[in-house]
């Protein structure tokens, strides 16, 4: 026989063959050269760590006392994976881009970043999966005690055992786990070594098996004639369990803590679950396959009263073979081993996160200001949880007894577990989940789980009095923790599952539809449920890694390459580095933090920067952050513009005023050399002829009657002159009192010929159409008359044609009224045109009675009586065109 | 013609997808027949029984089916391209 020293060399060897595996993994990992331990492969290995010395051990002894129940423990797992693509895939797309860290971090993180969710969480899975942690001690101790000489005193031994085992495990995390902190909580070499490890149990396992099929039993068809024969031969099932043990299996699978972080945290590739969504169940199968075949041989060599749970190492040594023993010993311890690290690796992580680091940071007055020694504490708070779970687990090991049945300790944890199922897929599939109704699940699924699972597991009057079995809390019947609400005859098991499952789901259905959730967990639960929307199918996290050339890159766009590049470069002379780019320490990554924050703001800064350094995800409370600070950018930029718009429209409205200042100025200076030299004209020739009338004496009467004449013909003109002045002066400052009457416009046509033809009897040959001018309008007819007459006067003084001749016709146009009066004289010179609306504007000086007003006087009336006059060259002659609104025309007929 | 070859493809590879959707719908149902086996406490005594070596293999076979079954849709899947992007587009 195997002594136990023997085991404890061989079992120290195999821990110190996987320390170097797990170093060796690591090392590879950190020079970048490890994607071989990311391979669908490790991951499905990885996923093994569902089987612990619970199905090692526990599963054959489970199915020598209830037959082919054992095997809904791995149908469940087996219908998750091959489901895959309901649950899984959004679980680890979600662990992914949320960066989740563990099942009490998702859960959480879903709730609005909730810390009270996460530390009830870790409670629950801490006092869940203690019982776990315990069976594991139990099953190595048990499984040594198997190889130790029997006359030892057994239960000191295994008391003793206990501790040591739970202290060994202890010491074998620490150093596995805690050797350095990575940011994303994932270890390569625990992975690597519990791949390792899984690939152990199952050949130990089907080695085991193989040989009691094949050198025992002597094939297949005898196996099968012994199964028959044997005391479970007969098809033997509690219906009731069969369904709730599947369940609860396929729930524990996804919330078991050391789960979630194999499957979800440590996963590199969401592709590798599409292959462990076959992989995985042929494994389970593959683990499951013997053990039927195990406990009917067992129970059919060994003596009765033997431990079934032990057969995989009892039977072996029944039949003398050593060898198989040790290896099967290892197959046992490494289930246990694994999951130990696993688990308390995930527990350390839950416990460290959401309890230790925030009552240590609150308990200082700095806060998270303080770098360096931060590390070191979150180690010490790992190592410390790590201590204490195992602790835990040790004393749930010693108080139990140590005797119960594996198999019920391993359910105690899964209904346990199962807890977390309503508030993780109602958070990942349902965006009303709210943190209240999350919490009052969790609350209400787990007391019931303590009060009707745990505490009687203890056994009647350990914890729970027998009074309370028999009778319930306080005498009340209601309330027998395995017959909650006075419903009896269900199996413990399926009792507790069955109340704790459905009252949890309901609570938290309930109470997510009273509650209200706040404005982050609204944003966490769309992102959570909505997750394929925005979010591609990226690689690892380790992509995210902070390179100089990244920030580099960043800063530019921000700051511009000059103020970047000399910042770097500054930077890298301060470390001593050649070139431009410096090594991305703590230190230079604040100070490029508060450049940037005086760019961007400081939320935008910090997430730009926490993007690139990859350490934590964006949060959500970042963002709202950099909302803020671009609603304030635009804001204050939307102001700038409109303050920019209306200093560009003043000055527009100043330099516009200016220059029509300028011109009027110009127009001044002009109008009064025009009028001065207008006055000077007659008054010159007044002066000169008074004087002649004055000095000569010898004058003829004929002759003082010419001087005479021609001084009170220059006066009349000087008269009309400041006449008309006086009248275009009146015009343009808008004094003018409009007269309104009604009349025709052929009469005013034929007034204004007359009187323009009363005066000199230069023939002009007028032409007219009379239909069209019988129109009736309401204006000033007296100055419309006046630019009739002006318009008609001016032809006939410029006209040179040899026959004159003036059309006037009449058209209207629409809402208008327009006359015109073309002429047959030489059309104005191009140069001319625009001038000769002005004052004093003349085209030629072949008559030097005009004094150039009267166009001008004219478009003044026009602008007053709402129309106007403009200038159409033609061919040959003259062209003025009258408007006239319609309305005035109108508002006669 | 290349088009169509191509559409049958792509239409080809959703059924596929929703094959390996119903998986384990249907493991779920053939593991749950069981409960419908007569057990020791339904039968008397002389009555037909249900014998553990043929539930044995019964369980197994219905596992190794399914194993089978996802491996082969697995490798169809794969096979053909855009693999994941017609599973993100069906992710709603």
């Amino acid at each position: 026989m195997a002594s136990v020293n023997l085991l404890i060399v061989v079992s120290l060897a195999y821990v110190a063959f996987l320390f170097v595996i797990a170093f060796v993994a690591e090392r590879a990992a950190a020079r970048g050269r490890g994607s071989w331990l990311r391979s669908p492969l490790v991951y499905t290995l990885s996923l093994s760590i569902y089987c612990t010395a619970w199905t090692f051990y526990g599963a054959v002894g489970y199915a020598a006392r209830s037959g082919m129940e054992f095997v809904t423990i791995y149908l469940g797992p087996s219908l998750v994976m091959l489901g895959w693509w309901w649950a899984l895939r959004k679980l680890v797309r979600v662990g992914r881009v949320q960066r989740v860290t563990s099942i009490a971090d998702l859960i959480s993180a879903r709730y609005g970043k909730s810390n009270l969710l996460a530390i009830v969480v870790t409670i629950m899975a801490v006092i869940g999966v203690t019982p776990y942690i315990a069976l594991q001690l139990q099953s190595v101790t048990l499984s040594l005690s198997i190889f130790s000489a029997p006359d030892e005193a057994d239960s000191l031994n295994r008391l003793v055992a206990g501790f040591w085992v739970a202290f060994g495990l202890a010491i074998f995390t620490v150093l596995f786990g805690t050797r350095n902190l990575n940011a994303n909580e994932r270890h390569d070499g625990v992975v690597i070594a519990i791949a390792v490890e899984a690939v152990v149990k199952l050949i130990a396992l089907l080695a085991v098996g193989i040989f009691v099929v094949w050198g025992i039993a002597g094939g297949i068809a005898p196996m099968m004639e012994r199964i028959d024969a044997s005391p479970i031969g007969e098809w033997n099932m509690d219906r009731s369990r069969w369904v709730a043990l599947t369940a609860v299996s396929a729930a524990a699978f996804l919330t078991l803590p050391r789960m979630f972080q194999v499957m979800v945290v440590e996963n590199g590739d969401e592709r590798h679950l599409q292959i462990a969504s076959w992989a995985v169940p042929l494994y389970l199968m593959l683990i499951s396959l013997f053990v039927v075949p195990i406990a009917v041989v067992g129970l059919d060599l060994l003596p009765a009263g033997s431990n079934p749970d032990l057969f995989v190492l009892t039977v072996p040594l029944a039949e003398g073979r050593v060898g198989l023993a040790t290896l099967s010993f290892l197959g046992g311890f490494s289930s246990a081993t694994s999951m130990v690290i696993v688990a308390t690796l995930a527990l350390s992580t839950m416990v460290s996160n959401h309890v230790v680091m925030p009552v240590w940071l609150s308990s200082r007055a700095e806060g998270a200001q303080v770098s360096g020694d931060v590390r070191n504490v979150v180690i010490l708070s790992r190592r410390a949880s790590i201590l204490l779970i195992i602790g835990l687990g040790y004393l749930y090991y010693r108080f139990s007894g140590g005797g119960s049945a594996l198999a019920a300790i391993g359910l105690i944890s899964f209904v346990g577990v199962a807890q977390f199922l309503p508030a993780m897929m109602g958070g990942i599939f349902w965006r009303g989940a709210t943190r209240w109704g999350a919490l009052a699940g969790l609350v209400v699924g787990f007391v019931i789980w303590v009060y009707s699972s745990l505490l009687p597991s203890f056994g009647p009057g350990a914890i729970l009095s027998v009074a309370v079995f028999e009778s319930g809390l306080w005498g009340m019947g209601w309330l027998r923790p395995q017959a909650l609400f006075g419903i009896e005859g269900i199996d413990p098991t399926v009792h507790a599952v069955a109340w704790s499952l459905t009252l949890n789901t309901a609570a938290f259905i309930v109470v997510s539809l009273l509650t209200f959730p706040r404005p982050l967990e609204r944003l966490q639960g769309a992102q959570f449920v909505n997750v394929f929307d925005h979010s591609s199918q990226a690689r690892g996290w380790d992509a995210a890694r902070a390179t100089s050339e990244d920030l580099m890159v960043m800063t530019q766009r921000i700051l511009g390459p000059d103020e970047a590049q000399t910042l770097f470069r500054n930077e890298a002379e301060r470390q001593g580095l050649d070139g431009t780019l410096p090594e991305p320490t703590q230190e230079f990554v604040q100070n490029l933090e508060r450049e940037l924050a005086a760019s961007v703001g400081a939320a935008t800064a910090h997430a730009m920067i926490s993007q690139l350094v990859g350490g934590s995800s964006v949060s959500v409370q970042d963002l709202m952050a950099v909302a803020d600070e671009s609603a304030q950018i635009l804001e204050y930029s939307s102001q700038l513009e409109a303050k920019s718009g209306e200093l560009t429209r003043t000055a527009r409205q100043l330099r516009e005023a200016n220059e029509k200042l300028t011109a009027l100025s110009v127009q001044k200076d002009a109008f009064l050399s025009q009028i001065s030299h207008e006055l000077r004209t007659p008054m010159t020739s007044i002066r000169s002829f008074s004087g002649i009338l004055r000095d000569t004496d010898s004058l003829g009467q004929v002759e003082k009657t010419r001087y005479a004449s021609i001084i009170h013909g220059e006066a009349i003109r000087l008269s009309r002159l400041l006449d008309d002045l006086l009248d275009l002066s009146v015009l343009e400052n808008g004094q003018v009192s409009l007269r309104f009457e009604t009349g025709r416009l052929n009469d005013l046509l034929e007034k204004a010929i007359l009187t323009a033809q009363a005066g000199d009897g230069t023939p002009l040959d007028i032409r007219r159409r009379h239909v069209d001018e019988a129109v009736s309008l309401s204006t000033d007819l007296d100055r419309l008359g006046q630019v009739f007459i002006n318009l008609i006067t001016n032809a006939q003084k410029y006209c040179d044609a040899e026959n004159p001749r003036l059309v006037i016709s009449v058209r209207q146009e629409g809402a208008d009224l327009s006359v015109e009066f073309a002429d047959n004289g030489t059309p104005i010179p191009e140069g001319a045109r625009s001038l000769i609306f002005e004052k004093f504007a003349r085209v030629s000086d072949q008559d030097g009675s005009g004094a150039g007003l009267g166009l001008a006087i004219c478009r003044e009336i026009m602008a007053r009586l709402g129309g106007d006059i403009t200038y159409v060259p033609g061919e040959t002659g003259n062209t003025f065109v009258i408007h006239l609104p319609r309305r005035e025309a109108l508002a006669a007929q | 013609m290349p088009p169509v070859f191509l559409e049958r493809r792509s239409y080809r590879r959703r059924r596929m997808m929703d094959a390996w959707r119903l998986l384990p719908l249907l493991g779920l149902l053939l593991w749950m027949l069981p409960l419908f086996w007569p057990t020791a406490a339904d039968v008397p005594a002389t009555g037909e029984k249900m014998a553990m070596s043929t539930a044995v293999i019964y369980v197994f076979v219905v596992w190794l089916t399914l194993i089978a079954a996802a491996f082969a849709l697995w490798s169809f899947l794969r096979a053909s391209p855009e693999m994941g992007e017609d599973t993100n587009g069906e992710g709603r």
